[in-house]
């Protein structure tokens, strides 16, 4: 019997798209943001609320993705900036080819700010990467604070966690203590924000977080040698 | 259930492999699985098995090798598999050392009959 090493990725194609949309929004200082949570955590709530506090012309984009349906991309669509549904047709997830098909119809150039709203699921999402900066896992306070020890790997992949629907705190027995420590315990560097999109609290947090990463991407862009 | 999907990424890697083999028979493909992959070791299996069963490809056997979280102390440098999410070194006591491993989602090779 024959052994022949392998040695390469599984998703070694997703990965390789990946890259080179990575490359291509580094290349543009385009800053692209991939939101993973369970369906009806509040990411396109959230989204909601970031794009109406945008001053018009703000060069921001949205792809969001569903298995059926363009009730979310409906949604975004009312804040005026531009808004593309990926029906994923079955798939638990959005890929990196998918992405790279959803931007063709826009210009990089035109762009320093790209949100991407995954399929609500806080599995499979996880393994795709998209060529995002950064993950950021969205959990609201009615789904249980041991859901990082659940689902370790969205927590342990994302930079941000969002603990959304603090409004509810009151009426569910929901200890965010514990589930901060339960996020620090499969990542010990991520970085909390809590907030809640309905009443609007802590989303100035959120907003600063955004604004920081933006101004990251921008200062990477000027340092980027020209040639 | 992404592990169909990924189930097919390994068999398309397979098929791609054994072209380049004309006339071997590959028996085995072994896959590494990190804890944090975000990949069930048992639904993969599962769905390889869905996937092959009927086809050309139903003796295949799929390998899967599990891998636990590994950090590393930049302090003493020994590397150690992190059980129930104690992250400090048991050798030197550091508080903060780095993850080395655990999110692997790989293949690791194959096995064939050559004519
Ligand atoms: N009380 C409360 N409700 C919220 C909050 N954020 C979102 N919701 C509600 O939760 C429900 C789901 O919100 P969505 O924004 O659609 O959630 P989603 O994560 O985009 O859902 P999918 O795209 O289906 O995965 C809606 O009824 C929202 O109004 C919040 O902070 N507090
Ligand atoms: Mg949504
Ligand atoms: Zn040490």
């Amino acid at each position: 019997m024959n052994r022949v090493p392998l040695e390469k990725k599984v998703l070694s194609e997703n990965d390789r798209i990946a890259g080179e949309l990575r490359e291509r929004f580094r290349e543009h200082g385009v800053l692209c943001l991939n939101l993973i949570s369970s369906p009806g955590a509040g990411k396109t709530l959230l989204l909601e609320r970031t794009l109406e506090s945008f001053a018009p012309g703000t060069r921001v984009a949205v792809l969001t993705g569903d298995i059926q349906t363009d009730n979310d991309a409906r949604r975004l669509a009312r804040s005026g900036f531009p808004v593309r549904q990926i029906t994923t047709g079955g798939a638990c997830h959005l890929d990196a080819r998918m992405i790279e098909r959803a931007l063709t119809e826009w210009r990089l150039e035109d762009l320093d700010l790209l949100l991407i709203e995954n399929v609500g699921n806080l599995v499979c999402p996880a393994s795709y990467d998209l060529g995002e900066a950064a993950k950021i896992v969205v959990l609201s306070v009615a789904e249980g604070e041991d859901k990082p020890l659940k689902y370790p790997s969205i927590f342990f992949k994302s930079a941000l966690l969002v603990l959304n629907k603090i409004d509810l705190l009151p009426y569910v027995p929901f200890r965010i203590e514990e589930a901060r420590e339960n996020a620090r315990r499969v990542h010990p560097e991520m970085e909390i924000i809590e907030v809640s999109c309905t009443t609007g609290e802590g989303l100035d947090v959120w907003r600063q977080w955004l604004e920081a990463r933006r101004e990251a991407a921008r200062s990477e862009l000027r340092e980027a040698p020209v040639c | 259930m992404h592990e169909l999907g990924i189930a097919n990424s390994v068999l398309e890697a397979v098929q791609t492999e054994a072209a380049r083999h004309p006339g071997a028979v590959v028996r085995k493909v072994a896959v590494t699985v990190g804890e944090l992959a975000g990949v069930d070791p048992e639904s993969l299996a599962f769905s390889f098995e869905a996937l092959t069963t009927g086809t050309e490809w139903q003796h295949l056997i799929l390998e899967i090798q599990t891998r636990p979280r590994m950090h590393r102390c930049p302090a003493c440098g020994l590397d150690f598999r992190v059980v129930d999410y104690q992250f400090a070194c048991p050798e030197c006591g550091a508080s903060k050392t780095e993850c080395t491993g655990g999110d692997e989602l790989e293949l690791a090779y194959l096995e064939m009959e050559e004519p």
